[in-house]
């Protein structure tokens, strides 16, 4: 036999996609710690279920496409798919919402493109934007309320007979954040909403809690630049300008405090936008990429019928991405002005 | 009545108006911008290898796309092979069909012709068959082909009474080799992963 | 020195592990002289070199055994002395694996220099500022300088910037990839030899100022150089910067960048921006080049990696194989056996062993499996970006891949592909494991190979049609003669015809009348050729009469060259009395052998003969595929003609003997004129055909040839004829 002889270079930094996905997966851990104290094992719940249903089907797929199950099993894409979902979700929702959706992302979202890195829309949202279109009081009405406002939580068990045996979750559940604060104010003033006990105190709420930890876990990936930090960055400057500029008026808009660390705000910026596959590229490209989420979701949450906005914000943008690519390359070293735009042929 | 007819007759009039002032502004326009020449020949041309072999049926390339241009079939030259017919496909916005197998073949490699000069009589056969005067030579001279310029079209082969002339692949060196694209590449499949486990072992 | 000089940053780039200590704990060693040594004439970026002695020859250390084809090109020298004992193709250390033609020298340990003068001793100075700049790229071209630091590229023509004015010389000691340490353990011990390479660099680029970039890892290095600065008294001229530590900053465009902040435009070179940048190794070998006469035979490799129990640095002919080099260094093959020429960013792995170094050849990577694992499988890309963060030259990594992959080459190249240094930061950290360089390696030589083909198209389309015009303006002119010519015959026949018209009814008789006349004319012209003749000879016999030849001579020609006329014109008359009795019908039907008979028949075959040439010519025009049918059709009619001819004769030499009166045979000498005639217009033919072209000339040098046979066949003829009459 003779030597080996492959193209340079023969190192390489030992990184993986498997090693990128386990450590996003891992940076979910305090929010979804955090989450699971103040409002209960919904969650947790839905994460495994997320888990399950996906494997299952991503495997089921990998037969039917005649592609090595547990090679691509093993690149933990599908498993961060399902970690999102679930933490996206209204944690007390009913089992089918979840496994719909979890369905959808993986078969609709990700496989029909061609599998992972073909995929032009973030799976995980396509499947949380299809539930929410198709089931809106489902999604709307079961959102765990928390500790703070009820003392205690619905036990593991409650939970699971909540969510699947359709047992009444009445109990536990109430409107979010954003939801009742966006039908509070608009016969309220700001500051006697903020003297009901849901919103008094700034770190009281439990959502800002979750989203803290969310902060923290996101800032962890862009230390260990798993993530770059322009996505996020430019999402909540983007969600920021807008609530100051439009929203300066606290007795009509919801203050920029609750957009910041309310809803999905924080778990967007971080894990969901920053999807590598069906984000923007290029440098310029992500920081546009990231102002538009910002900029869709602020429109979305003040004047649209959905309280939170984040998954049509993403999609949204997603949409845009080979366009803004486009006309965002870089400048190549040794030329005097970036290429932009489309290929097109010279003619001769 | 004479205000319906009035209303119909200003319509018609008005919309003959119009038409006449848009033609005459597409007629201003069509000679105004008028482009010259057949530029699609040269389009079809310029994708056609130049190889000059004539095995179109056609006595050279710019022939047949005069032919293509009018309404032949794309699929007729074998040294362009498939990616002339798609590029030819794409330019003319028609499907790609298969080589007519009865113009011949695709090469499998590019080749050029070399003449054995020592067995060479110095005929100039060869020179007249050359569509693109690759040979250098002249009467009861030794013959010799520039490499350069030959498009390895086999014309000068059959006409060599001593068939000293042989088409010979176009040789890889140092200077014209590259690197093929990787082929254990991305999306393995089941099968190949475990042959490159076993070629590891 | 170093804090006069603002430092940029470039794009992108890496920290891989260095791994350069374990090879610098020794100094440089000089490996022993090899059996064997293999070299390949093409060790450069250029035309290879063309071999200047033959096989069996003894050389000497430093005599040069190939020059230079050509301005893009570098000569090569025996690096020790010995005998060449093969020049054939031997597999050279390129990633292709391929064989080229390699001198083989078969060394015989004695090392015998050549005389090697300096140029300083050739051009009789002292000092290098003395030296005609021109003067040393010449001498460095001679010398086989080529880039040491990894391309290859000829050093002269580098340094030869033609108008550009150079006003930064930049010495790249960088060396930036891991492991290999040969340009550091340079730097450290010849520093000198590097500082007064870059003097001489100086005084042939009329540049004021160099700075030699290292890399912060090297402080050894880094001291040495400063300290030979300064005992040149080179500190206002040279400097030593010292650059963070960071893959790929040794490369030119990236060194540049970091140095000048200037980029060197897309497409362009250095020289363009004012800078020249030369591998710190190249300039102690353009040192040792200028100063003492030394030509480039060795150079400093790393032999590196776990396999190898020493790991060191070896100053090694050229040429040297492999395999025993890596002995030297205590090589342990490993399974499965990886080993690489050049770092373990850029280099090349080799499929074999038995390869030598050449010019290029920095390092010889030896490493186990755990130091460099293997990549693993390549997964799909999942645009993470990592490959944009890292790449220096600030390409889109992963587009030039995807387009790269699906071949959609004009896109790859849209994407700047042709910008990419080949760093392979990119694939390094890629996460997805994709061999990013190898696609965009592919993606420049099928795009590369795609352009020469389309240029080659253009070419043989600019060719065919210029053929063609060729052809059409051939065959334009062809057409207008073969008018003339028709017209010509027309406006003749019409005479003729008009000739025979009245006497239609007693043709026969008219041109009997003629032929008779003509006969009569010739018989007397001929008299007068013999009388002249008979007057010349002597005139030539009497001394007296002496003054009389020229005149007599003179005479002479004009009188055979009425007899030819007139026997021209009989010829012509004779045909048509033969066209005449074809159409009145033969009367003589008595004897057919008889000599009448016989030449009538030999008339009609030449008739028919040149009916059939004409039909020929034609055909051949108009490039007929009934041309070979033709002309063996002629080729029989001739041998027709010649049969008639023959039997005519016979015929004729039988009544001759009392017919003739003279020693000149007269029908024989009328034939041989005829002839002569025919030969003529043939070689006219001939000549015309030359001069519009090609396609008839072979048909008609053939024909002319027949004719000249028949003309000497007649000849010979004659002889025999006229044999009998002396018996
Ligand atoms: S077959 Fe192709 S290459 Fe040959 S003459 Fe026709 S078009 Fe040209
Ligand atoms: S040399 Fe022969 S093969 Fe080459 S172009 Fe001319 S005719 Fe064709
Ligand atoms: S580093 Fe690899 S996986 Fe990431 S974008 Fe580049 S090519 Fe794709
Ligand atoms: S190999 Fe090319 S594309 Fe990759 S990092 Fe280097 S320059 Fe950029």
């Amino acid at each position: 036999m003779g030597l080996l002889t492959l193209s340079s270079p023969h190192t390489h930094n030992q990184n993986s996609t498997q090693h990128m996905m386990q450590m996003v997966i891992l940076a979910t851990l305090p929010g979804f710690v955090v989450s699971t104290w103040l409002f209960g094992f919904g969650t947790l719940i839905n994460i495994t279920l997320a888990i399950v249903v996906a494997l299952g089907c991503e495997a089921a797929i990998l037969v039917v496409r005649k592609r090595p199950v547990g090679f691509f099993l093993n690149d933990y894409s599908i498993v961060l798919t399902a970690v999102l979902l679930g933490l996206a979700l209204p944690p007390l929702a009913p089992w089918w919402i979840t496994v719909i959706a979890t369905f959808f992302a993986v078969v609709f979202g990700k496989h029909l493109y061609g599998g992972l890195g073909n995929n032009p829309f973030n799976p995980a949202m396509l499947g949380y934007a299809l539930v929410l279109v198709s089931f809106p009081v489902e999604m709307t009405t079961n959102w765990a309320s928390s500790i703070i406002a009820t003392d205690v939580t619905a036990s593991f068990s409650d939970t699971l007979s909540i969510i699947f045996a359709g047992a009444s979750s009445d109990a536990w559940t109430g409107a979010t954040a954003l939801d009742s604060y966006k039908h509070l104010i608009t016969n309220a003033t700001a500051a006697e909403i903020a003297q009901q006990p849901e919103f008094s105190g700034f770190l009281n709420a439990g959502w800002a809690w979750v989203n803290l930890a969310y902060l923290v876990g996101g800032l962890w990936l862009v230390w260990r630049r798993i993530i770059s930090w322009h996505i996020p960055l430019s999402m909540l400057v983007a969600l920021s300008l807008c609530s100051l500029i439009i929203g300066w008026d606290a007795d009509m808009y919801t203050p920029l405090s609750l957009h910041l660390l309310s809803g999905a705000t924080m778990l967007g910026a971080f894990f969901i936008a920053t999807d590598p596959v069906s984000a923007s590229t290029t440098t310029r490209g992500k920081l546009i990429y990231g102002a538009g989420i910002g900029v869709f979701v602020y429109v979305i949450r003040t004047w649209g019928a959905y309280p939170d906005a984040v998954a049509f914000a993403v999609l949204l943008m997603n949409l845009a991405v080979p366009f803004i690519d486009a006309y965002t390359q870089p400048r190549t070293y040794g030329h005097n002005k970036a290429k932009r735009g489309l290929y097109q042929k010279q003619p001769k | 009545m004479s205000t319906t007819l009035l209303a119909i007759v200003m319509a018609i009039s008005i919309v003959a108006l119009l038409a006449l002032i848009f033609g005459g502004i597409l007629g201003f326009a069509a000679v105004r911008f008028k482009v010259e020449g057949n530029p699609i020949v040269d389009q079809i041309n310029q994708l056609l290898p130049q190889t000059q072999c004539g095995q179109c049926s056609y006595p050279g390339c710019k022939p047949y796309a005069e032919a293509i241009a009018n309404g032949e079939k794309i699929n007729k030259c074998p040294p362009g092979g498939e990616s002339t017919i798609q590029a030819l496909a794409d330019l003319l916005g028609v499907e790609p069909e298969p080589l007519d197998a009865e113009h011949g073949a695709e090469k499998a490699v590019p080749t050029v012709a070399f003449i054995r000069e020592d067995e060479c009589i110095g005929c100039t056969k060869c020179i007249q068959a050359c569509p693109v005067d690759a040979i250098l030579g002249a009467a009861k001279q030794m013959h010799t082909v520039i490499a350069d310029e030959c498009t390895g079209c086999d014309l000068c082969v059959e006409p060599c009474p001593v068939d000293c002339i042989d088409m010979i692949p176009v040789s890889t060196n140092i200077s014209n080799w590259y690197w093929q694209a990787p082929t254990l590449g991305v999306e393995l499949i089941a099968s190949d992963r475990r042959a490159r486990r076993a070629e590891a072992n | 020195m170093t804090q006069m000089i603002r430092l940029h940053d470039i794009h992108g780039g890496i920290h891989p592990a260095e791994n350069k200590r374990q090879s610098t704990q020794t100094a440089i060693q000089v490996a022993p002289i090899p059996n064997e040594l293999i070299l390949p004439l093409h060790q450069h970026i250029g035309a290879a070199a063309i071999p200047c002695v033959n096989v069996g020859e003894r050389v000497l250390k430093g005599q040069c055994i190939a020059h230079a084809d050509g301005f893009v090109s570098v000569p090569l020298h025996a690096p020790t002395s010995g005998t060449i004992v093969d020049i054939e193709a031997r597999p050279v250390p390129h990633a292709s694996g391929l064989s080229e033609t390699c001198m083989v020298l078969q060394c015989d340990g004695q090392d015998e220099w050549q005389a090697h003068p300096s140029l300083l001793e050739q051009k009789n100075v002292s000092l290098v500022e003395q030296l005609k700049p021109a003067d040393i790229l010449t001498f460095l071209a001679q010398s086989g300088i080529a880039g040491l630091g990894g391309a290859g590229f000829p050093t002269a023509i580098k340094l030869h910037t033609g108008n550009y004015p150079i006003d930064t010389l930049i010495l790249n000691g960088a060396e930036c990839e891991p492991y290999i340490t040969a340009d550091d353990m340079l730097m450290r011990e010849r520093a000198d030899e590097v500082v007064a390479g870059g003097e001489i660099l100086l005084h042939v680029l009329q540049c004021a100022r160099a700075l030699i970039g290292v890399e912060d890892n090297k402080p050894e290095a880094i001291a040495a150089l400063e300290q030979a600065v300064i005992d040149a008294h080179l500190s206002h001229k040279i400097q030593v910067v010292s650059i963070p530590t960071k893959y790929p900053s040794g490369g030119e465009k990236q060194l540049i960048q970091i140095l000048t902040g200037k980029e060197v435009p897309s497409g362009g070179i250095p020289a363009h921006i004012g800078i020249v940048c030369q591998n710190v190794a190249t300039a102690s070998a353009i040192y040792r080049a200028v100063v003492h006469g030394e030509p480039l035979i060795h150079r400093i490799t790393t032999l590196t990696g776990d396999a190898c129990q020493q790991p060191s640095n070896w100053q090694v002919l050229l040429g040297t194989p492999i395999d025993y080099l890596l002995t030297l260094a205590g090589y342990q093959a490993q399974q499965p056996e990886r080993v690489i020429m050049g770092g373990p960013m850029m280099g090349f792995a080799l499929p074999h062993l038995q390869l030598p170094v050449i010019k290029t050849s920095n390092c010889i990577l030896a490493p186990k499996a755990k130091e460099l694992p293997l990549n693993e499988y390549a997964t799909a890309c999942i645009r993470c970006g990592q490959c944009t963060q890292v790449c220096p030259a600030e390409l889109l990594p992963q587009q030039l891949y995807w387009f790269s992959k699906t071949q959609e080459l004009d896109k790859v190249e849209q994407h700047n592909v042709f910008d990419c240094i080949e760093c392979g930061a990119c694939s390094y950290v890629c996460p997805s494991h994709i061999p990013l360089v190898q696609y965009y390696r592919f993606a420049k030589g099928a795009i590369r190979e795609e352009r020469a083909a389309q240029e080659k198209a253009l070419r043989a389309k600019e060719r065919f049609e210029q053929r063609l015009a060729r052809q059409e303006q051939e065959l334009a002119e062809k057409e207008a003669k073969r008018k003339a010519r028709a017209e010509a015959a027309a406006t003749a026949q019409k005479a003729k015809q008009a000739d025979l018209a009245e006497p239609a009814s007693a043709p026969a008789s008219s041109v009997d009348d003629t032929l008779e006349k003509l006969n009569k004319q010739l018989a007397a012209s001929q008299a007068a050729v013999q009388k002249t003749k008979e007057k010349l000879a002597a005139a030539q016999a009497d001394p007296e009469q002496a003054d009389k030849i020229p005149a007599l001579e003179a005479a002479l020609e004009k009188v055979t060259s009425k007899l030819k006329s007139i026997a021209m014109e009989l010829a012509a008359a004779k045909k048509a009395a033969a066209a005449s009795t074809t159409t009145t019908g033969d009367s003589d039907k008595g004897d057919p052998n008889s000599p009448e008979r016989l030449r009538k028949k030999w008339e009609t075959a030449q008739l028919r003969l040149q009916t059939a040439e004409q039909r020929l010519a034609e055909a051949m025009e108009q490039q007929l595929d009934t041309v070979s049918a033709l002309q063996t059709g002629v080729e029989k009619q001739r041998e027709r003609v010649n049969d008639a001819l023959a039997a005519y004769q016979a015929s004729q030499t039988e009544t001759q003997s009392d017919v003739a009166n003279s020693p000149d045979n007269h029908e024989l000498e009328k034939k041989i004129l005829a002839q002569q005639d025919r030969v003529a217009k043939a070689e006219e033919r001939l000549t015309m055909a030359r001069e519009s072209g090609l396609d008839t000339v072979d048909a008609l040098a053939m024909g002319l040839q027949k004719q000249r046979d028949k003309l000497a066949q007649l000849e010979q003829q004659r002889v025999a004829s006229s044999t009998p009459e002396g018996v």
